[in-house]
């Protein structure tokens, strides 16, 4: 064999777990679950496979009236629209919360950033169920957070902290908060500490440095956690669950609510896809808007 | 969700249930003279297995399953070697419409005539020719008189729905969207199987309007909920009403007067059954007064067989959550088995619920 052929051979070794991963994992049951979406409905439950119907996607818009006609349907999009508020809040909380968290960081010495990148981590080694019941325990209105406040006198009738959309936004920046401070984190502390000193040096002020010195340094780690918190976010299933009380679906229960209750399982599957649209656009409008930032900080 | 109350009852009796199991496994598992249940998991008294040995000489054992769809699962792939199976009523429906049951003709056996009349007929086996029931609940509220006006609520869905000002936040609901729409529909008066959309949209009305008074709709800490005293009154399962009353000896569990729901599950035997003879003799063996409220002290439900109540646990027996006193009888309303069109209406309340 020739010394390309054996290069290419080689790549192909090296490659082919990757690509066998993604195809088995990866694409194979998104096209499954592309073709479910097109199939007909088996009302207790399962697929008419040998049914093709678009009536998954026309639910998703529109409504069927009594004569057959179709009307808008705005149900479903207000659940969407909901979701993609909430996710949008949290991403804006995260990083209004993370970032001075991320730069508190990346200016102390090394063995304290070891202390506190192992801090920031250590809510994961509890699962996500345990800790969306522990802000039910802080929320409740028996729970820590109203007893605190009544016992100070500080109200009188326990505040309606549970069951909402703000305990849903609380929930949701708590679980997803670690993935903007550790990016952006990850970006800070390659900052070279001397280009903060030049400004100073050259009579700049605290937040003319911040503005223009690190911000701009700090850039990729701010996309890149945004999107980490943004994406996940669009699809929580637990948090609204438990926090928001049943009363506030997210579109992650919406699609859990058709394969279970509602037995409708091509509606699931399209209402997967449309997430998966949606994350997708998200993404790709990130990528066009910061190219240049994103390739000029590598 | 209701299976999940029942499977955690007897947490601490699942290594009695697997002993049981492995040793009927351990014999000649196809020898004549043995009965092979199929069967949820803590559901079934180890003490009626020997009972019924001494009184037969059939050998008795239990294999477990862990959701419906497993059982039908394993009915449609040939059976499975079992002899009586104990499936819930949609899935009863799905059996009979499929032809996997033996028509075992429960209406002509002797013990037939101990049924409560509310259980001589179920939807998808109007007769009763391929089923006995076994276990049932309802879907009522219970309320903590300490935390009601009056410490007392009438017996009607209207508390729920329209609550008092002073319980007006302090209300919770099941996450159950049949449940949930099944009460709205007996208060309103309408069918639960309407297919209708004016009769859906009042319905939705009375839900929409309930909603801001609702603190949270949920299957899951009913029981604590109603303990911790977070709210006052709570759309519940009787099983779990049964375990608020263990801590909190003053509630009450309502059995609203337009009527509440309850759910079945059945004794079966699958269409190609080894032993079709000990089959039927045990399916009418387990209609007997005795026998059925040996079954209800293990599982905590109560059971359809009218005479059991004296040989209930004391506790159980006591109480009406679970012991349904006679009156409430004609209250009680069965499973339906609703159009597709009905189904789409039922659904498309709670999504507008919901969004």
């Amino acid at each position: 064999m020739s010394r390309a052929g054996k290069t290419i051979l080689f790549r192909a070794l090296l490659i082919g777990p990757a690509l066998m991963a993604i195809t088995v994992f990866m694409i194979v049951p998104l096209a499954l679950m592309a073709y479910i979406s097109f199939r007909g409905r088996d009302y207790s439950g399962g697929v008419l496979w040998d049914q093709f119907t678009p009536e998954a996607y026309v639910r998703l818009f529109f409504e069927r009236e009594l004569d057959g006609t179709l009307a808008l349907n705005f149900n479903y999009m207000a659940i969407i629209l909901r979701s993609v508020w909430l996710s949008f809040l949290t991403m804006a909380i995260s990083l209004a919360v993370g970032l001075p968290v991320a730069m508190f960081m990346a200016t102390r010495n090394a063995r304290w950033k070891a202390v506190l990148v192992f801090m920031v981590t250590l809510p994961f080694w509890t699962n996500l169920l345990v800790r969306n019941y522990a802000w039910i325990l802080l929320l409740r209105d028996h729970g820590t957070i109203n007893s605190v406040l009544l016992w100070l006198g500080v109200i009188s009738e326990p505040l309606p902290l549970l069951h909402n959309s703000f305990a849903v936004a609380v929930g949701l920046t708590y679980s997803f908060l670690p993935f903007m401070v550790l990016p952006i984190y990850a970006s800070l502390e390659k900052i070279d500490l001397r280009l903060v000193e030049a400004s100073f040096d050259l009579y700049a002020t605290r937040w003319q440095t911040i503005r223009r010195i690190i911000l701009p340094l700090a850039f990729p780690g701010i996309v890149a956690g945004c999107v980490l918190v943004f994406v996940p976010a669009l699809g929580a299933y637990i948090t609204p669950e438990l926090l928001g009380g049943g009363k506030t679906l997210m579109i992650g229960n919406l699609i859990g609510f058709q394969f279970g209750g509602a037995r409708n399982w091509p509606f699931g599957a399209a209402l997967g896809l449309f997430l998966l649209l949606l994350v997708l656009i998200s993404l790709g409008l990130y990528a066009r808007r910061y190219r240049g930032e994103l390739e000029g900080s590598q | 969700m209701i299976r999940n109350n029942r499977v955690g009852k007897h947490t601490a009796k699942l290594l009695v249930a697997t002993a049981i199991t492995l040793t009927a496994f351990g014999g000649s598992a196809m020898a004549e003279g043995e009965l092979h249940l199929y069967n949820w998991t803590n559901y079934f008294a180890p003490e009626l297995l020997e009972r019924f040995e001494k009184e037969t000489g059939t050998k008795v054992s239990v294999d477990n399953y862990a959701s419906e769809e497993d059982l039908l699962a394993k009915l449609q792939a040939g059976g499975g070697g079992y002899d009586v199976i104990f499936p819930g009523s949609t899935t009863l429906g799905v059996m009979v419409e499929k032809g996997l049951l033996a028509k075992i003709d429960v209406n002509q056996m002797e013990n037939f005539k101990n049924l409560l009349p509310a259980f001589t007929t179920m939807a998808g086996d109007e007769k009763r020719e391929y089923s006995a029931p076994y276990m049932w609940g309802t879907t009522g509220f219970t309320y903590d008189p300490a935390l009601v006006p009056g410490g007392k609520l009438e017996e009607s869905w209207k508390e729920l729905f329209e609550p008092k000002d002073e319980l007006k936040g302090k209300i919770a609901m099941l996450n159950e969207m049949s449940d949930v729409w099944n009460a709205a529909a007996y208060y309103t008066g309408v069918s639960k199987c309407t297919e209708d959309p004016a009769e859906a949209q009042k319905i939705l009305d009375v839900l929409m309007a309930q909603k801001p008074h609702v603190k949270l709709y949920s299957n899951d800490g009913t029981i604590d909920r109603m303990i911790a005293g977070e709210v006052a009154v709570h759309m519940q399962w009787n099983g779990a009403a049964h375990r608020v009353k263990e801590k909190k000896p003053d509630a009450v569990y309502v059995y609203p007067k337009e009527g509440t729901t309850f759910w079945t599950d059945v004794i079966a035997v699958p269409k190609d059954a080894p032993n079709m003879e000990a089959a039927k003799a045990f399916v009418n063996w387990m209609m007997s007064p005795e026998v059925a409220a040996i079954a209800s002290n293990y599982t905590g439900y109560s059971n359809a067989v009218s005479g059991s109540g004296e040989f209930l646990k004391e506790d159980l027996r006591n109480d009406p959550a679970v012991n349904t006193p006679e009156e409430y009888n004609e209250r009680l309303r069965a499973f339906e088995a609703c159009s597709p069109a009905s189904k789409d209406l039922r659904e498309k309340v709670w999504t507008k619920l919901k969004s």
